[in-house]
C-alpha cells in the first residue's frame, strides 16, 4: 500500500503550487502512470478520497493517463512494447531488455480554480 | 515524443479535447449562481470561467528524490558505502547481518539502520553485536523513505568510510519505488520462499544490483530449483548479480564480505 504515501505526495505538491500558481481549490487532477511503475491504480484512487479529505483538493476527480511499457531489445536493437519486467522480447525472446518508457509517476496537469 | 518529459504527442492530443468537455460541463454547473445576488455581476461570461489549467508537470516522488540526492551526496562526501536491504519479512535478513557484522566489525566501521514497522528487536540483536544501530518505525508505513533516513543519520553519526547497512521493512512491493540515497539495492531472497519470487515480485528484483540467495543450508529438504530462481531474477533484471550463501553456516559467505569489501574500497575514490 505504497500508493497511500504517493497520495500523500500528490497532495503535498497539490498544496506547494496553490501558493505558487494562485488557486484555493482543485477540480481535476492529470496523472500519469507507467505500466510498469508498480502502482495499483485501484489502490491508488482508494488512497486519494482518503487522503484528500478535508484538503483543497477534496473535491478533486483523479484522472489516470496510463503509459504502456517500453524496453530497448539489445539484441534486436529496437524499442518494444512490454506489459511486465519478466516480459521477454516478442520478437527476439531475449529477456536483454532496458526499460525505458512506463515507469513514470507524474502528476500532469491541474484544473483548478 | 515529448524530448523534455517523454510523454507521447498522443496524449496530449485527446488530452485537450477532454478539456474542452470538462470546460462546457462547467458552465452548466455554474447557473446556480444566479441565486447568488451579488455574484450575478461577475457571473461567467463563455470563455472566462475561473477555472483553470495549470501544467505542473512534477514526479510524484520529486520530494523523496530530492531527499535521496541529499543523502546520497553526503554518503558520498563521507566515502560510505550504503546498501538498502529488501525482502520479504523471514528471508534472514537480520541474520545474515548480524553474521555480516561479526566477520568484519574488527576491520571495518559499521552502523545500521533498521526499518520495521513496530518494535525495536531488530535494532537490539544488532547493537548485540558491538556496532550502532538505529531504528525506524514506520508504524503503518510499508517502506522507508529518505527523508526519514536522513534524520536518522543526524543521530546515528556514521564514521567517515565506514559500511551502513539500511535494513527495509520486510516488503518486496513497496520499497522498491523509494530510493535512498543508497548506493545499491541487495535483495536477499531465501530458498524457504518459492523460485518464482523474482517474477511475482518483479519490481523489487529490478530495482536491485544484487540479490543474495540466502539458507542455501536448507536446499536439500526443499524442492527449490535455484538455476530457475536465478534465470527468473536475471529474466527480470539482465544486469543483476547474485550470491548464494548460509548466513547460518557461513557457506558463500566469503564471496559477499568480498563484495563488500571492493564496493566500499570503490566509495573511496576520489573522482575529478
Amino acid at each position: 500500500m505504497h500508493e497511500m504515501s504517493l497520495c500523500e505526495s500528490i497532495l503535498q505538491i497539490l498544496e506547494q503550487q496553490a501558493e505558487a500558481q494562485q488557486y484555493s481549490e482543485v477540480k481535476t487532477v492529470w496523472l500519469e502512470i507507467g505500466a510498469l511503475s508498480n502502482v495499483e491504480i485501484d489502490a491508488l484512487r482508494f488512497s486519494f478520497d482518503v487522503v484528500v479529505q478535508g484538503s483543497i483538493a477534496e473535491h478533486a476527480q483523479l484522472e489516470i493517463i496510463e503509459v504502456p511499457g517500453q524496453a530497448w531489445c539489445m539484441q534486436c536493437s529496437r524499442n518494444v512494447v512490454v506489459q511486465q519486467l519478466y516480459d521477454l522480447c516478442p520478437h527476439c525472446g531475449s529477456h536483454q531488455l532496458q526499460v525505458n518508457s512506463g515507469d513514470q509517476m507524474r502528476i500532469k496537469e491541474l484544473e483548478v480554480e | 515524443m515529448c524530448g523534455v518529459c517523454g510523454c507521447g504527442e498522443g496524449h496530449s492530443h485527446s488530452h485537450d479535447h477532454d478539456h474542452e468537455h470538462t470546460h462546457d460541463h462547467h458552465h452548466h454547473d455554474h447557473d446556480h449562481d444566479h441565486h447568488h445576488g451579488h455574484e450575478a455581476g461577475h457571473s461567467h461570461a463563455p470563455g472566462l470561467s475561473p477555472k483553470r489549467m495549470v501544467q505542473i508537470e512534477q514526479d510524484i516522488l520529486a520530494k523523496n528524490n530530492r531527499y535521496a540526492a541529499e543523502n546520497r551526496h553526503y554518503f558520498s562526501e563521507h566515502g560510505m558505502l550504503v546498501l538498502n536491504l529488501v525482502s520479504s519479512p523471514g528471508s534472514g535478513k537480520t541474520t545474515l547481518l548480524t553474521e555480516t557484522i561479526a566477520r568484519l566489525k574488527d576491520e571495518l566501521d559499521i552502523a545500521v539502520i533498521e526499518g520495521d514497522q513496530q518494535t525495536a528487536r531488530d535494532a537490539e540483536r544488532i547493537r548485540a553485536t558491538g556496532v550502532p544501530a538505529l531504528q525506524i518505525n514506520t508504524g503503518k508505513g510499508c517502506h522507508l523513505d529518505a527523508h526519514r533516513v536522513g534524520h536518522a543519520l543526524e543521530t546515528l553519526q556514521p564514521k567517515n568510510h565506514s559500511l551502513l547497512f539500511i535494513e527495509n521493512v520486510g516488503n518486496l512491493v513497496c520499497p522498491s519505488a523509494f530510493d535512498l540515497g543508497e548506493a545499491h539495492k541487495v535483495v536477499i531472497l531465501s530458498v524457504t520462499e518459492g523460485e518464482d519470487k523474482p517474477i511475482k515480485y518483479p519490481d523489487m528484483f529490478h530495482a536491485a544490483d544484487l540479490m543474495i540467495l540466502n539458507k542455501t543450508d536448507l536446499l536439500p529438504h526443499l524442492d527449490f530449483d535455484s538455476e530457475q530462481c536465478i534465470q527468473y531474477a536475471k529474466q527480470v533484471n539482465p544486469r543483476i548479480k547474485i550470491l548464494s550463501l548460509s548466513a547460518k553456516t557461513g557457506e558463500g559467505m566469503d564471496s559477499w564480505l568480498r563484495w563488500l569489501k571492493a564496493e566500499l574500497d570503490l566509495q573511496r575514490i576520489d573522482y575529478a
